[in-house]
């Protein structure tokens, strides 16, 4: 709630500090001034800034934020068509980065040292020092472009899930892969500590055999701090999808804010930013319920 | 009958400043369901022991020569597949950290099935089973027990969950790791008359080690009195309390008039320090921090069977 709050004031501080008038851009170069003004008044523009940022918050908070500049139509209703697409695209993201980066990460500590935990370790920080963008665009050059494999732009038929995913595969690759590096590093880092714990060598001076050991006692623990990695990566990857979207010319939240941005489309920014910051404390809350579930530790505290 | 047989064991460690010697011609044996206890300062090769018996020893470190028979094998030759094998089913062992030694994420009834993984029995059976060895152990509600995480449990219960654990495939050897150190002095006393009791009723032997005298003097057959990875004094409790022969012993025990029963928990101690056990001293190891030493000590001493059963590891020990 106060997360929400807080970000709905620098939101608001941010779009009033943009230069250009959005009664303008709305109504186009041959509007005439009292056209201008009718709508800056419909709009509340005209009203102190602070009488601005209370509607703005009062209404927000009802789930009233406003109506897109440019169709009319409720800015909710336009961000919450969007929305699936950025979820599908973020879930596929984690998907791909949790899919390679544990094991990775839990390969490289069982073999630490030798040759394989080398190049996990250049790989893992080669992959974190390519930007998305850059990966989608190389992506899209590879694998849709030269080799065919997968289609190029778009998010599939509507409908049709199998087209869906196979939209996906791309996208969420570009958004995921930096934390394929993140998590086998943090994974690696951190079964090598459980590894090391009192409690493994119980488990070894009971027999138990060395699978059992890596994967049920150390692994189970050494997962915990990259869930919560992931929950507060969750801006990050936001943030990539913008990227992605924008380079496959998918429909989502980033492409809508990136478009709305370039056409001053204020309520339109402000509402589809503000739901994003909603999901980001929602599935920060779902990361740590995910700690919670996985640790009993944990759960007992909460 | 022994049930384990140490004999002449060796054991190095490789480090930067070159190879560590933790354990330098060590020989005893622990008998069939005697109680045996391993004395010594912090350092002096307790827990490399351990490990070296368990087949744990770190990456760094390797026996170099010596045996260790247990029910007639030679741990140190055999395979990890028959040493694993061994473990939790003959040989088990409680720690000495009530609080790390469970697994946090995994339930007590989840971790004492896994250590009847080998048993074939089925789930409910197995289940059964550490139901019952909890209740042996006195945990109250065994059943509910089951299914609480180690983190529920206070340190003494913990620590009763480990013993449970340790003795769950009625092994013929536990060995003690200090099982008593992070428990404060009531609850020490209940843990050791447990031990005690359970190892009558399972008739394994034990292999205990502590730092508190008086414990040992109560609960032990035998004592190991050990030294910068020597034994250097070794026999039943009461020939190593009543009339200890090497000087490191000696000292130990004259600290406290009242040994047998005394509640010193910690070790006495003594002047000086443990040599640096990558450059061992030619002659004897005690002999830095020894008022009695002679010319004599500069060779390394012999092992000296002052009585039966009764060793010590010093040149005067025969002149007495
Ligand atoms: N993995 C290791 N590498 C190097 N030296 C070690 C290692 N483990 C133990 N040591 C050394 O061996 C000696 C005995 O240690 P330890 O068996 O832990 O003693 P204790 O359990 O009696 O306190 C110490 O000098 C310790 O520094
Ligand atoms: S051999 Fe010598 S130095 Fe060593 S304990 Fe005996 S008297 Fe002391
Ligand atoms: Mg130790």
């Amino acid at each position: 709630m106060v997360i929400v709050s807080v970000a709905m004031l620098i939101l608001f501080c941010m779009i009033y500090l943009i230069p250009g008038d959005p009664a303008a851009v709305a109504l186009g170069p041959r509007a005439t001034d009292a056209m201008r003004e009718g709508l800056r008044i419909k709009m509340g523009l005209d009203k102190p800034v602070w009488v601005q940022f209370w509607n703005f918050f009062f209404a927000a908070w009802q789930g009233d934020l406003g109506r897109d500049v440019l169709s009319d139509r409720l800015v909710a209703t336009v961000v919450m068509e969007q929305l699936p697409y950025t979820l599908a695209l973020i879930f596929g993201g984690i998907s791909w980065s949790v899919a390679l980066g544990i094991p990775l990460g839990c390969w490289a500590a069982v073999e630490r040292g030798t040759m394989a935990d080398r190049i996990v370790g250049v790989l893992s920080v080669a992959v974190i020092a390519v930007p998305s963008f850059v990966v989608a665009i190389y992506a899209l050059l590879i694998f849709a472009v030269a080799l065919r494999w997968l289609p190029a732009i778009g998010a599939g038929e509507p409908g049709d899930i199998g087209d869906q995913l196979v939209h996906l595969i791309l996208p969420s690759l570009a958004v995921g892969l930096g934390w394929v590096g993140y998590i086998a590093r943090m994974v690696r880092a951190s079964m090598l500590e459980v590894l090391e714990s009192q409690h493994i060598r119980t488990a070894r001076a009971f027999g138990l055999p060395e699978r059992m050991i890596t994967y049920r006692y150390a692994l189970t623990i050494a997962i915990l701090p990259t869930v919560t990695l992931l929950g507060v990566g969750i801006g990050q990857m936001l943030s990539s999808a913008v990227f992605a979207e924008i380079v496959f010319a998918r429909p989502g939240v980033g492409k809508l804010v990136y478009d709305a941005i370039l056409t001053r489309n204020y309520p339109l920014v402000t509402g589809a930013v503000l739901v994003t910051t909603i999901l980001f404390v929602l599935l920060n809350l779902l990361a740590d319920l995910i700690v919670g579930a996985l640790d009993p530790r944990v759960r007992s505290r909460l | 009958m022994t049930v384990l047989s140490i004999k002449d064991l060796n054991v190095t460690f490789s480090t930067e400043g070159g190879r560590l010697h933790a354990l330098k011609d060590v020989s005893f044996d622990v008998p069939e369901r005697r109680i045996v206890g391993v004395v010594g300062e912090s350092g002096c090769g307790k827990s490399t022991l351990i490990n070296a018996i368990l087949g744990l020893l770190a990456d760094n470190g390797r026996v170099d020569a010596g045996s260790i028979t247990f029910e007639g094998e030679d741990l140190t030759r055999l395979g990890p597949a028959r040493m694993q094998e061994l473990r939790g089913q003959r040989i088990s062992t409680v720690f000495q950290d009530p609080m790390g030694a469970l697994n946090p994420v995994l339930s007590v009834g989840r971790q004492m099935r896994n250590i009847q993984y080998r048993s074939g029995r089925s789930r409910s059976e197995k289940d059964a089973r550490s139901e019952a060895m909890l209740r042996q152990v006195r945990i109250p509600d065994a059943q509910a027990a089951l299914a609480r995480y180690p983190h529920e449990f206070s340190g003494g219960m913990r620590q009763r969950v480990a013993i449970a654990m340790a003795l769950m495939m009625r092994p013929a050897l536990l060995i003690a790791d200090e099982p008593t150190t992070a428990l404060d002095a009531t609850l020490e006393v209940a843990t050791i008359e447990l031990l005690r009791e359970l190892q009558q009723d399972i008739a394994c032997s034990v292999l205990f080690i502590s730092h508190h005298l008086g414990v040992i003097a109560e609960l032990c057959d035998d004592v190991v009195v050990m030294y910068a990875g020597e034994v250097v004094e070794r026999g039943t409790t009461r020939q190593v309390f009543h009339t200890p022969r090497h000087p490191y012993a000696r000292r130990l025990l004259e600290c406290d008039p009242a040994r047998q029963s005394g509640r010193t928990r910690h070790l006495p101690t003594i002047p000086g320090e443990i040599p640096d056990l990558r450059q061992r001293p030619p002659g004897c190891v005690f002999a830095t921090r020894c008022d009695q030493r002679v010319d004599a000590c500069d060779k390394v001493p012999p092992d000296v069977a002052v009585e039966t059963g009764h060793v010590a590891r010093c040149v005067l020990a025969e002149a007495r």
